[in-house]
């Protein structure tokens, strides 16, 4: 092989690339927060006994499931634009983002809603706890705890999802490793750097989660056993 | 000026759909093989070869398919050789698919009761019989509802494949809506095409992961 890798052409732009690290973050943490919001709704809409709303966010989830996620981009971004509606790519993907991943969120909360035991539901009842008392305390708060795992898992994913939003030149790590390598003529070992800025970026999410579980879930490190 | 929207659009899309789903299966059947040996390996009986295993998989699924992709794509060409972009998205997609699959396959095995192990091992079978009469075939009924559910992933992940110019159904569409710029309608038409092929397979892993659970409830 006569190719010489040459990473110090990558030196100058270090600044720049850190800087991507950061947007993929901040877009990150922004789906993150509003998607567990939105998701957790769609989870409740989906278990309510009106039908209509049910189907509805049934529907909601099953079709970005079962859709590519560069789909559900371009039809946010170039649509809105086509209605008039001109956002600036940042705010478009952020959408995107949102719209995504909660879906994925509420199948998953659901899933741990659902897992909740009849006779706690029943215990609720007979002490007179009002309906949105009971959703919170016996219902939400144990679900969350059940599928945190489940959940921050997604959330890692959806980081890595972000790269996707580099179609619409969203100036995330993906965006500027494009420019990186379309200034420098080092595209390989570009997108050997932007690997590894991603894995740390995983290691680092993961750390967080695990940190902030150990701080939400107190009674697990209280009591150590899994609910 | 913008053209019309014709039929002629839909055939190219369903052309598109053609290729999204040969690129899948071409993913899903290399990315199988792949992960059978990476699933050997995490199951090792040498503790080195198993944490090896696993390093090597969390680095893959720790990094975005699309820079998996690119990599691959300019990595292959700076042997001078001019990889056709079905060749590097097949790549990239099989190396993608076999660390999760791998994965999935190893939390089946594992689901697998240790007794049987046990019962293998005083039949005297040799850990490669045991595997293959005894563990695989009940992993295997384990192992469908998710692997189901894995290829919605790879169908819609071949959709990245569009970036380094291979014209599936999103690259398909993408050129139609740059003539006739009615976006709404055109990754409309792609997405609902994308989920004729996703949602059976959805509907399928479910319908599998209940009778799964029929017999224990």
């Amino acid at each position: 092989m006569k190719y010489k890798f040459d990473f110090g052409a990558l030196v100058e732009y270090w600044p720049q690339l850190l800087d991507g690290a950061l947007v993929t973050l901040e877009m990150t943490a922004i789906s993150t927060v509003s998607g567990l919001a939105f998701g957790t709704l769609v989870a409740i809409g989906r278990r309510s006994h009106n039908r209509a709303l049910s189907r509805l966010c049934g529907a909601y989830v099953e079709t970005v499931r079962n859709t590519p996620f560069l789909i559900q981009l371009f039809f946010i971004y170039f649509g809105l634009a086509s209605a008039g509606l001109r956002l600036p790519v940042f705010v478009a993907a952020v959408i995107a983002m949102v719209f995504n991943v909660a879906a994925y969120t509420a199948e998953i909360v659901r899933a741990g809603m659902d897992a909740t035991p009849r006779g706690q539901l029943e215990a609720a009842d007979s002490l007179g706890m009002s309906t949105p008392q009971i959703y919170w305390h016996i219902v939400l708060r144990p679900a969350l705890e059940r599928v945190y795992p489940a959940l921050t898992a997604q959330y890692i994913l959806m980081m890595l999802a972000t790269s996707v939003t580099s179609q619409i030149s969203v100036e995330e790590l993906t965006g500027i490793a494009n420019n990186v390598q379309s200034n420098t003529f080092r595209s390989f070992e570009t997108f050997i750097v932007v690997a590894v800025i991603y894995l740390v970026l995983t290691l680092i999410l993961k750390l967080a989660f695990w940190l902030l579980g150990l701080a939400l879930f107190t009674r697990r490190r209280r009591l150590g056993t899994s609910l | 000026m913008a053209q019309p929207f014709t039929l002629a659009h839909i055939g190219y899309m369903l052309d598109g759909l053609l290729w999204t789903v040969i690129l899948s299966a071409l993913a899903f059947a290399l990315g199988g093989v792949a992960a059978f040996g990476v699933m050997l390996l995490r199951i090792s009986r040498f503790r080195a070869v198993r944490l090896g295993a696993f390093v090597v998989v969390q680095i893959i699924q720790g990094i975005p398919l699309l820079v998996i992709l690119f990599a691959v794509y300019f990595g292959l060409g700076i042997f001078g050789i001019q990889v056709p972009p079905l060749a590097a998205a097949g790549i990239a997609m099989m190396i993608y698919s076999a660390a999760f699959l791998a994965e999935i396959w190893r939390g089946c095995v594992e689901a697998v009761p240790r007794t049987q192990f046990e019962a293998a091992e005083c039949l005297a079978l040799t850990r490669w019989e045991a595997l293959t009469k005894v563990i695989l075939p009940q992993a295997l009924r384990l192992a469908t509802p998710p692997t189901v559910g894995f290829m919605v992933q790879v169908v819609k992940s071949t959709s990245l494949a569009s970036v380094v110019g291979f014209v599936e159904l999103t690259r398909a569409a993408q050129i139609i809506n740059n003539s006739t710029f009615q976006p709404f309608l055109v990754f409309g038409i792609a997405g609902a095409l994308y989920f004729a092929v996703c949602w059976p397979l959805s509907a399928w892993s479910r319908v599998l992961e209940r009778k799964l659970h029929v017999g224990r409830h």
